[in-house]
């Protein structure tokens, strides 16, 4: 086998165990992600208390966040990393954004590359 | 951020800011990108997206998660780092309605353009520490995402001071985002410095920051090494 059939299986392998890092955060360790709101959501929440309502959460009181709107797509299927809705399937939903951002991202990458002139490193 | 935050001006103003910094990213990433660096590319967007869902608690009752720019950009430089980051973001909000589509403007400056100009500002002037050896690599990559984490979340605070509600202070919320991003960064250099070190380990000529170095990491391969003193 020559050296550079090779090198290009090392690289492979290497990919191969990148992408599945990947998955395997976005599959599984995502479940035990914190829920609690982020450090933007929390500076923007400060003054108000976030009630439990039969429609949702509701915020009391005067914060910077009561001014955001609902997302424009908040009723995808795949909103808020849920399937439908269904918190129990994080995980599904991240496999899948990690497979989407990889078609998108490397096929983007993959037309915009160099040809031919390979570095010689 | 979600939609609503900064007022509809100043939204589009960034929107346009951010879609003239993807266009000049796309210009300046082709230069970078190559049969192998393409797919450590795709990989690296997915990667973030991925770390991205991990929100990790930095206070009572509070989280932060990773933003991504100077990963990226130590590892596939920083004009494709910025698209990676800029895709993830267009991904986060079409598919997932997370982070508004009319901030999306907004966040692809603070993330994508300020936080990796930030990080691999940061790590080019750190590059001979970083370069020197491994636990160098790992101080510069810690701080490097760490100050990328910071001046994003100023950002923020340079947009609300542009076109947030006025009826509060801005003294406050630069404040509260300031301290909260001081925290968030301590994690994101951490997630950093543990990926970047983990891919050096194994493949220093996958690093960007790296690449060039005339004598890359010594690294375990060779089993007698006479060479060296």
């Amino acid at each position: 086998m020559s050296t550079e059939v090779r090198r290009n299986r090392r690289l492979g392998l290497f990919f191969t165990g990148f992408a599945l890092v990947a998955l395997v955060i976005a599959g599984a360790l995502s479940y035990f992600a914190d829920s609690d709101p982020d450090g933007l959501d929390t500076a923007t929440l400060e003054g108000c208390e976030v009630v439990e309502t039969d429609g949702g959460e509701e915020l009391v009181g005067d914060c910077i966040a009561r001014n955001a709107g609902e997302h424009d797509l908040a009723d995808s299927p795949l909103a808020d990393y849920s399937v439908g809705g269904d918190d129990r399937f994080t995980g599904v939903a991240g496999v899948i954004g990690v497979l989407a951002t990889l078609l998108v991202a490397g096929g983007l990458f993959w037309l915009l590359r160099r040809r031919g002139d390979q570095p010689g490193d | 951020m979600s939609d609503g935050l900064i007022n509809a001006p100043v939204s589009a103003v960034f929107g346009a800011v951010a879609v003239a910094g993807m266009a000049a990213a796309m210009a300046g990433a082709r230069r970078d990108l190559d049969d192998r660096t393409a797919p450590m590319a795709g990989l690296v967007a997915a990667f973030v997206f991925a770390t991205q869902m991990l929100n990790f608690p930095i206070l009572p009752g509070v989280s932060g998660h990773l933003l991504g720019g100077a990963l990226a950009a130590i590892l596939v430089g920083p004009w494709v780092g910025a698209l990676c980051v800029g895709i993830v973001l267009v991904v986060q909000a079409l598919v997932f309605a997370d982070g508004g589509l009319t901030a999306l403007g907004a966040n692809i400056t603070n993330m994508a353009l300020i936080g990796v100009c930030a990080g691999y500002g940061v790590a080019v002037l750190l590059r001979r520490l970083a370069r020197r050896n491994r636990p160098g690599l790992l101080a510069v990559c810690f701080v490097a995402a760490f100050v990328n984490t910071v001046v994003a979340s100023g950002g923020f605070i340079l947009q609300f001071a542009l076109g947030g509600d006025p009826a509060f202070s801005l003294g406050a919320v630069a404040g509260s985002v300031l301290g909260l991003h001081c925290l968030i960064g301590i994690g994101e250099g951490l997630i950093t410095a543990l990926t970047v070190g983990a891919v050096a380990s194994v493949r220093p000529d996958l690093v960007h920051l790296l690449r060039g170095t005339a004598r890359p990491l010594e690294l375990r391969t060779v089993p007698a090494a006479p060479k060296e003193a």
